[in-house]
């Protein structure tokens, strides 16, 4: 097995050319490589979505992805999410629901619903639903996220 | 009367928010330091088992590796416990469930920890395995802990039940059994230990209960408590969870930090975590009540046997919690009530939300349901003719002395779902595939601790010379809202916006103990001691403004961010102008709040006493659909409604509420940690099954404020009560819809096709069916 892997993304808009090991996962690198923290461990087998970012748009279990095939993508993680001191309207939203309890789902959360109104300006219910069911939250019962979600301020 | 406050009972952002929608929030795990080293256990291979050998001279040899640590290193105390001490930092010559821990290691990297760990040699005799509680309790046992498996016999005892008996009509006996549930907080446990300066540790991690972490580390160690300094990371939910799961990785890696020098991090896998961590009692539960054909109750008994797993933990206060709400918010004269608690080889069991309450509702309003069907009541109309009133003597012979809601809440949980309708409806509807059916449940609840304990916390207010205002409590927070709860409150006395108000994480060395933050007793018990401490600083203000203005200090208010005349509403000078002249003139610009709670009492040996010094009130209402080829049942409308007292913060409470429901509805539908032989089954979310977004409803929440002057503001709690209605609300729709009652929950697909569980046997599925017929 090679020693490491050399590669070259985007993470926040920001270029990163990074050495990693081969069989670490893209949480570790955000983790424990770029001090990208806010991003969770959970169960690391893709069970409770606390590790979601976006590759290329798309929400992704980080712990389920290797490092080494973000080479060339574009990546968000929680940190990203804002603009400066700008919320996103999603974060500005959670707040105003009262959608984050621990917190400790919440960027994972955040990642899934932006890959859904991304692409969705205006979600049903059932569709938000669908879209956080791998995000786990022992908290809220999903209630104020989906609320959140639905009632995201118009800018 | 909403319009008094200007904070209470408003929309505020939570104070703890921002940082965790940005992803700035740092939990346990998200602190590093330079040179720290990793933490890791070895566990043990068997549930019950004498240690013979443990070698660890391989391991020392390994390259990075700094220490290994076994029993024999521990300094001060090997065992720790609040109630019994007995609870293994690490196992010297016996183990007692796949959980213990028998050494630990700490190295430069995690992957030299797992292997490490690896070249630790145990040679173990195995132990018979008992893995079932009635078992335990037999005689001729092999107890686990001194010479008996039985820990805890709780007991009720009012009026004369054989009496009652007599004097019924007829009798129904039930059995009900509950599961081992895993609290699922989603953020695994961690710590970082570091060695403090001058001696000691400090460790910041997942902890929920603080005080008796640091209690039970400075005993491992033999320090004083000031040298040990606990601080809390955010807390990525906890639910009764991170007790003493975290004590003993709070003791274990202060253990390594102490012997290398140097910081030691230790996080816990998923699977770690569910193995080693402790769950929800499963109870075994015996309930016998006499009526008459009118519906009243003239006798109930029941006996209750509790799993306690391995060690004692919260066994000896969940179990007294179920003993006095064995019997519900129901009027009757003899009652006699036996809970015990018994040791066995599965996972300990402890602290979780609800805390002995779920099991007992669970029988007691299935029974409810079981007699109103004798007597061809409906459901609602059975509760209504017994439940308490204003001034209802509970079995406890507690004379209840606040607003007792129950029949509130129950009419406005029925009104809002159709209830009695659709109750009527889907009963006499047989015919079809899917069948729907309404379900109610209905409790009362004590607050905070009661005759458990010593029941006292500290809130501090620390006023800066800017108007800027920092407070911080022995009251943790881990998601419910605590910190944004006492800052309402010491927003709201000092008359000034949220904005201005930073909390601080709980740190064991700059506030007093203040007991756990369980029992839901964080907005009542550090609410006041928050709303204490504000009205210090407030005083002084004021008495600054008047000497600064000139005038009577009862002239004057602040509000607004102001400094007021109550008279004329006129602003005097703003809040930051007064606090910079309060510290011009040398006066005291923090509070330390203190609340002791008003008294109880209890009598151990005839079961009778002031269990708790207030109590609120719950219903539940659902309507499911039950799938009678699969045995699916789908939840598809649900009614939570709580009299909390006050609602410090409406959106809070709901929040509360609607988590609640979620937790309830796994443990009615879906959660069951099983536990075969002493080995667990489930060790992650892909086979322990929560609640998803799609498994939950829409839940209609309605908030009752019958203001408690117990509480802060009127506020009592909400936390546990919402969690403890939802399992027996579905287990009596399910009864509505198919006419089938189950006895056992969770009411997953075999118990509900089936009418029992099954277990897994290795066999194909469709051999485990040809069995079963």
């Amino acid at each position: 097995m090679r020693e490491s892997v050399g590669i070259i993304a985007t993470i926040n808009k920001k270029k990163y050319e990074i050495e990693v090991a081969p069989n670490t996962t893209l949480l570790d690198v955000l983790r424990d490589q770029l001090g990208l923290t806010g991003t969770k461990r959970g169960c690391e087998i893709g069970e409770c979505g606390a590790c979601t970012v976006l590759i290329d748009g798309q929400a992704v279990n980080s712990c389920l992805v290797l490092a080494a095939q973000i080479d060339g993508h574009e990546i968000v993680t929680i940190e990203g999410l804002a603009d400066g001191n700008t919320l996103h309207p999603l974060q500005e939203s959670f707040l105003d629901h009262d959608a984050v309890h621990c917190g400790f789902c919440t960027p994972g959360m955040l990642m899934s619903a932006k890959a859904l109104v991304d692409g969705d300006i205006d979600p049903s219910e059932e569709e938000i639903r669908i879209a956080i069911s791998g995000n786990l939250c022992r908290c809220s019962g999903y209630q104020q996220i989906v609320d959140a979600v639905k009632e995201i301020p118009k800018k | 009367m909403g319009s008094k406050h200007k904070i209470i009972g408003k929309p505020e952002r939570r104070v703890d928010a921002w940082g965790k929608v940005t992803g700035r929030a740092k939990f346990a795990e998200d602190y590093s330091v330079a040179h720290q080293l990793w933490g890791k256990v070895l566990r043990s291979k068997h549930p019950h088992a004498k240690i013979l050998r443990i070698d660890t001279t391989k391991a020392e040899t390994l390259p990075g590796v700094e220490a290994i640590v076994t029993a024999r290193d521990i300094p001060g105390s090997k065992v720790f416990g609040i109630v019994v001490k007995n609870q293994q930092i690490l196992c010297e010559d016996r183990v007692r469930y796949l959980g213990d821990g028998i050494a630990l290691v700490a190295a430069r990297s995690r992957e030299i920890c797992e292997e490490a760990v690896a070249l630790i040699e145990i040679d173990y005799e195995p132990l018979p395995v008992i893995s079932d509680p009635e078992e335990a309790l037999k005689p001729g046992a092999l107890p686990i802990h001194g010479d008996k498996n039985e820990f805890v016999h709780h007991k009720v005892c009012k009026g004369d039940v054989e009496k009652g008996f007599a004097e019924a009509d007829f009798i129904i006996e039930c059995t009900f059994k509950t599961q081992f549930v895993e609290h699922s907080y989603i953020e695994p446990e961690a710590v970082l230990a570091e060695p403090a300066e001058q001696g000691g540790v400090v460790i910041t991690g997942s902890v929920q209960n603080l005080f008796s972490s640091r209690r039970s580390v400075a005993e491992a160690l033999n320090l004083p408590l000031s040298r040990v300094q606990i601080i809390q990371a955010t807390l990525g939910g906890s639910f009764g969870g991170k007790d003493e799961v975290m004590t003993s990785m709070c003791c274990r890696a202060a253990i390594l930090a102490t012997k290398t020098g140097k910081p030691v991090k230790m996080v816990n896998s998923r699977e770690e975590s569910m193995l080693e961590s402790y769950k929800r009692h499963p109870y075994v539960l015996y309930y016998k009540w006499g009526a008459k054909h009118d519906g009243s109750i003239t006798a109930m008994e029941v006996r209750c046997i509790a799993d306690g797993g391995a060690y004692a933990s919260m066994s000896p206060f969940v179990t007294w919690r179920s003993v006095v709400q064995a019997t519900g918010p129901y009027c009757c004269e003899n009652v006699k009530t036996d809970i015990y608690a018994a040791y066995t080889n599965n996972n300990y069991t402890g602290a979780m939300r609800g805390f002995g309450s779920p099991q007992v509702n669970f029988a007691i309003e299935s029974m409810m349901d079981e007699l109103a069907a004798k007597v061809g009541m409906n459901p609602l109309e059975i509760r209504m003719k017994n439940g308490f009133e204003n001034g209802a003597v509970t079995a406890t012979g507690q004379k209840l002395t606040h607003t007792v809601s129950l029949k509130e809440v129950l009419t406005k949980a029925a009104q809002e779902i159709g209830f009695e309708a659709k109750w009527q409806k889907y009963r006499s509807l047989k015919s079809g595939e899917k069948k729907r059916g309404v379900g109610l449940a209905c409790s009362y609840r004590g607050v905070s601790l009661g005759a458990e304990g010593t029941d006292a916390a500290e809130t501090i207010v620390s006023v800066q010379t800017d108007g800027s205002v920092i407070v911080s409590s022995g009251v943790t927070d881990m998601g419910q809202g605590a910190q944004t709860q006492m800052s309402q409150i010491a927003a709201e006395v000092l008359g000034i916006t949220m904005d201005r108000i930073q909390f601080l994480n709980t740190n064991t060395s700059r506030v007093a103990d203040s007991g756990p933050t369980v029992a839901s007793r964080g907005t009542i018990m550090g609410g006041t001691a928050a709303k204490n401490a504000a009205e210090k600083v407030k005083t002084t203000l004021l008495e600054v403004g008047a000497a600064m203005i000139g005038c009577d200090v009862g002239s004057l208010d602040l509000a607004e961010n102001y400094l007021i005349n109550v008279k004329t509403n006129e602003r005097l000078a703003s809040f930051s102008e007064l606090c910079a002249e309060c510290f011009r003139k040398g006066k005291p610009m923090m509070g330390f709040g203190w609340h002791h709670s008003p008294p109880t009492s209890w009598d151990e040996e005839h079961g009778q006493g002031d269990a708790y010094f207030t109590f609120v009130y719950g219903a539940n209402a659902t309507e499911v659909e039950v799938d009678t080829e699969t045995g699916k049942v789908n939840v598809i409308d649900f009614v939570s409604v709580h009299d909390v007292g006050k609602a410090i913060n409406r959106g809070m409470v709901i929040g509360q509420m609607c988590g609640g429901v979620a937790m309830g509805l796994g443990y009615g539908l879906l959660e069951e940690f099983e536990i075969e032989e002493g080995v667990p089954k489930q060790l992650n979310f892909d086979e322990y099954l929560i609640a998803t977004a799609m498994d939950v409803p829409r839940i209609r929440t309605i908030i009752v404020e019958n203001e408690d002057p117990a509480g802060p503001f009127g506020a009592k709690s909400v936390g546990e009560p919402t969690n403890e209605l939802a399992a027996p609300a579905i287990v009596n729709a399910i009864f509505n819809a198919t006419g089938r009652r189950l006895y056992e929950i969770p009411a997953n697909l075999e118990r509900v096709l089936l009418g029992h569980k099954l277990t897994r046997t290795g066999k194909r599925g469709s051999e485990v069916k040809a069995n079963h017929g």
